[in-house]
């Protein structure tokens, strides 16, 4: 338990403290902004199907379509995420 | 096309939303944690120290199946990898001495992170701070009520929590497709992910998935 603590202190630890507010070159900089989406893409896909080694098709499905149906609606984002969590929620007892 | 590149306020109130959703799961993890044997006061000394839930439960549900330390350990570990990479992408964000810096970055959660995204690789510093502190709020109170009172709450899954962090995942992603560039690297990543999760464990297909910002080293197509 203390070496999870100690490895996520560092993990988070890592930007602000090595990096800093330290302007960063061009090129970089390219790269870093584009670890929003990429890592965005990367929980969205592994939250809705991921599972303990194999893929995992369930109600989070359910969820995550008709919140993109209330995102295409331009729903504020907590109308977003309750309508997602029932979505889930409904699914689960229909299937 | 920038309707969740949420300003100050608009991010406060999404941090509600999602700091209730929090609080529930923190809870959840309060009696499994407990159910798996781990006693009242080692879930709250984890919640307090490691905040980051998805590593928390997976230790627990390892624990709890009986296998070794080693193996909780090490799956916690990777996981939780993807915040080197999640770090880097806020660090100018961070200012002062070293110390503050280190504080002020354990609030970096993915939810966070997501929610002080604004697109083009700017960040809102007081919506990661803001929300850190909420829902760091959320999640070590949740976890007390769930190790002395869990059974009471019931499943978060039940109301279908588990769905709501990745659709609004999705909802701060949709914004930052602007450019032939971001819609490419958003896409690789998604892909190398689904690829990568029936093989790997899990929080590798994250770290592994975030190597599509290389695409940024290619010429600007404009």
């Amino acid at each position: 338990m203390i070496v999870v603590g100690l490895a996520t202190v560092l993990f988070k630890a890592t930007g602000p403290v090595l990096l800093g507010s330290r302007t960063l070159p061009p090129a970089l900089a390219d790269v870093v902004a584009l670890l929003a989406p990429v890592l965005l893409a990367a929980l969205v896909v592994t939250q809705t199907v991921g599972g303990d080694n194999e893929l995992v098709l369930d109600a989070r499905l359910a969820g995550v379509g008709a919140g993109a149906i209330a995102i295409a609606l331009r729903a504020p984002l907590p109308a977003v995420v309750v309508i997602a969590a029932a979505a889930t929620a409904l699914a689960r007892v229909l299937f | 096309m920038s309707s969740y590149a949420l300003r100050y306020r608009e991010g406060a109130r999404a941090a509600l939303a999602v700091a209730a959703t929090v609080w529930f799961f923190g809870a959840s993890f309060g009696l499994v944690a407990r159910a798996a044997g781990m006693g009242a006061v080692a879930p709250l000394v984890m919640s307090a120290t490691t905040f980051a839930g998805s590593a928390q439960f997976a230790v627990t549900s390892i624990l709890g199946a009986g296998s070794g330390a080693a193996a909780a350990i090490a799956a916690a570990v990777l996981l939780n990898t993807r915040y080197a990479p999640i770090s880097i992408s806020v660090a100018s964000l961070f200012h002062g001495p070293l110390p503050r810096r280190l504080v002020e970055s354990q609030l970096i959660v993915d939810e966070s992170w997501a929610l002080s995204s604004r697109g083009a690789g700017r960040f809102d510093r007081r919506v990661l701070i803001g929300a850190g502190l909420l829902l760091y709020v959320s999640w070590v109170s949740g976890t007390a009520v769930g190790v002395f009172a869990g059974r009471a709450l019931g499943d978060p899954k039940d109301v279908g929590l588990d769905g709501a962090f990745p659709a609004l995942f999705l909802a701060l992603l949709v914004p930052q497709l602007q450019g032939r560039r971001a819609v490419a690297a958003a896409t690789t990543s998604a892909v190398i992910a689904l690829l990568l999760i029936p093989f790997t464990p899990p929080g590798v297909p994250i770290v592994a998935a975030s190597a599509a910002c290389l695409l940024g080293l290619r010429r600007r197509a404009r």
